[in-house]
């Protein structure tokens, strides 16, 4: 039995330790605001933030989650309005949307330890996350607008 | 704040009226008044309504299964509140069209957008017209449909009020959800009677006949060509809320993964389930038969379905079966070996399917002759939502969610192989996670609704992986494209010889014989728009070992990039300027006569009729123009970078694109600006048109520098975005500017979602050129030049 902290609440799992937390949120929590893209940690859809820093959860197991604090897309913000969420908005940003939730908690991540990211270290960070409809040029926009203050 | 409701109709707030109406049939309403030309016929009634009768124009909506409904009583109900609520019955993948249409009803009503919920309707086409969400054809099929239904709408609201008032219905003057009274002048008398008072008995009011319909005059439009109104479910999107195809949650609720023959055909001879049952958390093995007689359609390649509590334990449970598969005839096919029988079938005389005056001549008396060959691999459309749907049966009646672009075609195949009755069989439609032309193929939902039969009609999530995405697609076409161009003494392009050769998407839906069909030879092909005055169009057999589908603007990928780069080779050959020569190449302004050019009888114009949608080259070569001054055309720039230009018309709009590379010291082919014109007629949503062409961008870079799929042994090589390798943010077009073309309605809407693809490629392989002397000729191109 090891405890797991989602979006700030408890949770007790006693299952196979090496479940990739991307299926715990998903189908046993129902919070299927993360998305599943390729399950190999190569396209970002599954961002979610592990103690605050962005990790493909579709890479990272239960039992290295146990006793951290995860963040899904539902829990980044109360009310949804963290200043990616905003500038994501007023940009425009998504198309199918399917990627953006990603999108959207590895700009998080970015953002909370660099306020000011430099153009190349939004491409650095970004780069992980595909967008199969090609939002790329509005991704690093809003990234940039985020980072400015919306 | 627009919400978006999956599927469920709030029926207790929203009064809804899906009575048959007396007066107008639903369907066809368009149909039974089509006349020759469908210009406006600018009839103004007040000056104070300013509104127009218009004429309605004929398109290939009509044509389609279950034509077009333009019936305010399906789209349309409103609240005694004021809430409105419009069904939306395309399928959204991120086109935007979820909002524009509902944005269409909710401006010619005079609605307030801010009180309009979007509802999706299920499959069903007898009731809300065809929802083939494919072919860049929503907009195109039902902007008129949607128009007249806002407007009949807004009649029956401004007619309840004059009832109400009792005066002249001309006096009352929808706008912003309520009508307001007028007087004698036309000026507003302050009286208002707000939609949801209306609403009761604005339903009832009969509706009127199309003839008698009055539309906004452009100059009144709230919503449309603004470009102010954001998706629907933008919030949704960004809090993680947005319904997709995995996110529906039934009660009691499995979910599955499925081994599938990594050959096509090829059967299970045996399994063993043994360990793959022992996996915790697997609850059960299910074979699913295949489709095999051919042609197979979009049938379920058949497999061992592994059904468990989690994803993890299904996906861990088919990693632990042990499945022998049958041989397939399929087996051989190695693309290697595939690239060079294609290559020799181009170097022969083809069936011919185009001829205009004497090719043979021309290209005797050349003086010059170029030849080149373009080869183009099989692609996969991979969205970023994996295929996925949700199936249960209760009572004999089925539901399955999905993310699917033919909700009623995957429901009447639903229910035949389910052997049900079509009334007893629901589909649902979430939203995409892209599409690309894959989920219009309803493979998935049959297993899905399949395995749920075998499990006694529990509810099971079918979910595919990335890998069985790659791998068991309905691939793009594989390709060579052969021209031959002729050059006179003049210097004057005498002769166009055009061989293609790719299996054909045909062998998805009949017996193949390796020839291509109207819908692939009219993509680019026979319907080169040049002014040559010798053309020859030939298409060589080419089997198919693979299932050929659809991927966003199809054939037009191979036949753009052939045609577009070999202008620019002819160019450099006679030491002009690429985008002067192909000026040149577009000849005078006019309407192509198909007939005089050589089109085959069965020419297929994106199913619209021609003479309402002509090839008309005064549009491509305006959007050349739009796009090359906007690109400054002709500046100087340093060492290792140049421009391309390339000109394409497909789904009845025209889009030009001008590329800019830079290549970097280590060869790495970068993009740093695209500057693109589209002439997509009369435009609803000029801020998702821009947004689809930036995609465009994007997705025309994965095909033209990194996308490519390959068959060894019968089975395909790649396997995820490992291997199959799409545009990322380390290197994508960084930044594209968007022209969009103004134009009047009468300038019909064409289509937006794939005619952005086709040009990139060949504006790319053309910038490569200016940019370092070198001609690549084969898609992918890579992303590195020497
Ligand atoms: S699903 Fe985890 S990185 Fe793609
Ligand atoms: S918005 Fe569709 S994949 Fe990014």
């Amino acid at each position: 039995m090891s405890s797991i902290t989602i979006n700030g609440e408890a949770h007790e799992f006693s299952g196979d330790p090496n479940m990739p937390l991307l299926w715990y949120v998903r189908d046993m929590l129902n919070l299927t605001g993360t998305k599943f893209g390729c399950g190999a940690g190569v396209c970002g859809a599954c961002t979610v933030h592990l103690d605050g820093v962005a990790v493909r959860s579709c890479q990272t197991t239960l039992g290295e989650a146990a006793g951290k604090s995860v963040t899904t897309i539902e829990g980044l913000s109360p009310d949804g309005e963290h200043a990616v969420q905003q500038a994501w908005r007023k940009i425009s940003v998504p198309q199918c949307g399917f990627c953006q939730a990603g999108q959207i908690m590895q700009a998080a991540s970015l953002l909370a330890k660099n306020r000011a990211p430099s153009d190349a270290e939004i491409v650095e960070a970004m780069s992980g996350n595909i967008c199969r409809c090609g939002c790329y040029q509005r991704i690093h926009e809003a990234v940039r607008l985020a980072a400015g203050g919306v | 704040m627009l919400h978006y409701l999956k599927t469920e109709v709030d029926t207790e707030n929203v009064q809804r009226f899906d009575a048959e109406i007396s007066n107008v049939s639903r369907r066809g309403v368009l149909g039974g008044l089509l006349t020759a030309t469908g210009l406006v016929l600018a009839v103004r009634i007040t000056p104070a309504s300013a509104r127009e009768a218009l004429k309605p124009y004929p398109t290939g909506g009509l044509t389609m299964p279950d034509g077009v409904v333009a019936d305010p009583h399906v789209f349309i109900a409103i609240a005694p509140d004021g809430a409105l609520t419009i069904v939306t019955h395309r399928s959204e993948m991120g086109t935007g069209i979820r909002t524009s249409l509902p944005m269409v009803v909710a401006d010619e009503m005079g609605a307030d957008w801010s009180r309009v919920t979007l509802v999706q309707a299920p499959g069903d086409e007898p009731k809300y017209g065809n929802q083939d969400t494919d072919g860049s054809r929503s907009m195109r099929h039902f902007i008129q449909p949607m128009r007249q239904c806002g407007a009949a709408m807004r009649q029956m609201l401004e007619t309840a009020a004059a009832a109400k008032w009792k005066v002249d219905p001309t006096l009352c003057r929808a706008r912003n959800h309520q009508v307001a009274l007028l007087d004698k002048e036309g000026k507003e008398t302050g009286k208002v009677l707000g939609f949801g008072e209306l609403a009761e008995a604005a339903m009832a009011v009969p509706v009127p006949a199309p003839e008698t319909i009055l539309y906004k005059s452009p100059n009144e439009f709230t919503l449309m060509g603004k470009g102010e109104v954001q998706i629907a479910d933008l919030r949704d999107i960004t809090i993680g809320k947005a319904g997709y195809g995995a996110d529906t949650r039934l009660p009691g609720m499995k979910f599955a993964v499925i081994a599938r023959p990594a050959v096509l055909g090829s059967k299970v001879k045996s399994y063993d389930a043994s360990a793959a049952l022992k996996v915790p958390g697997v609850e059960a093995v299910h074979e699913i038969e295949g489709v095999f007689t051919v042609p197979r359609k979009f049938g379920q390649l058949g497999g061992i379905a592994v059904v468990a509590n989690t994803t993890y334990a299904a996906l861990q449970g088919r990693e632990a079966l042990t499945i022998e598969w049958e041989d397939s005839p399929n087996t051989s096919y190695d693309s290697a070996a595939y690239a060079a029988e294609m290559s020799a079938t181009a170097a022969k005389p083809g069936k011919v399917l185009r001829n205009q005056g004497d090719p043979d001549a021309a290209f005797a008396n050349a003086k010059d002759v170029i030849t080149a060959e373009y080869h183009g691999r099989h692609l996969v459309q991979a969205p970023m939502e994996p295929l996925v749907a949700i199936a249960r049966i209760v009572d004999g009646k089925a539901e399955i969610w999905a993310p699917v672009q033919s909700p009623y075609g995957a429901r009447k195949e639903i229910a035949e192989a389910l052997k049900m009755p079509i009334e007893n069989v629901t589909v649902h439609v979430s939203l995409l996670g892209g599409g690309f032309g894959r989920k219009s193929k309803w493979d998935f939902m049959l297993e899905a609704a399949l395995l749920s039969q075998k499990m006694g009609g529990k509810p099971v999530l079918v979910q595919w992986t990335r890998e069985d995405d790659i791998q068991h697609a309905f691939y793009h076409t594989t390709s060579v494209e052969r021209i031959e161009v002729a050059v006179d003494g003049a210097g004057k392009v005498s002769g166009w010889r055009h061989r293609t050769v790719a299996p054909s998407i045909v062998s998805t839906f009949k017996q193949d014989d390796g020839y291509q069909f109207p819908i692939e030879y009219g993509m680019g092909f026979v319907d080169m728009p040049f002014d040559i005055p010798n053309i020859r169009c030939e298409n060589g057999q080419a089997m198919a070992h693979t299932r050929i589908g659809w991927f966003r603007s199809v054939s037009n990928i191979q036949r753009a990039f052939a045609a577009q780069s070999v202008v620019c080779e002819v160019a450099h050959k006679l030491g002009r300027d690429p985008k002067d020569f192909l000026l040149e190449l577009l000849g005078p302004d006019r309407e192509i006569d198909p007939k005089t050019a050589g089109f085959p009888d069965d020419f297929w114009n994106y199913g619209e009729p021609y003479k309402e949608f002509p090839i008309n080259t005064a549009r491509l070569k305006n959007v050349v123009r739009v796009a090359a001054e906007n690109a400054g055309w002709g500046k100087a720039l340093p060492p290792r970078q140049g421009l391309g230009i390339a000109v394409h018309r497909a789904f009845a709009s025209y889009v030009a694109s001008v590329v800019h590379v830079a290549i970097d010291d280590d060869g790495t082919i970068r993009v740093p600006e695209v500057t693109s014109a589209i002439d997509c007629g009369f435009h609803v949503n000029p801020e998702r048109i821009r947004s689809q062409m930036e995609g465009a961008a994007v997705m025309g870079m994965s095909n033209a520098l990194y996308s490519g799929i390959t068959f060894k042994n019968g089975a395909v090589e790649q396997s995820n975005f490992t291997d199959y390798d799409v545009t990322r943010m380390s290197n994508y077009p960084q930044k594209v500017s968007v022209h969009i073309i103004d134009a009047p309605w009468g300038v019909h809407a064409g289509g937006v979602g794939e005619p952005g693809v086709p040009p990139f490629a060949p504006a790319l392989a053309n910038a490569i050129f200016a940019a370092t002397g070198k001609r690549l000729r084969n898609l992918p191109m890579g992303d590195k030049v020497a």
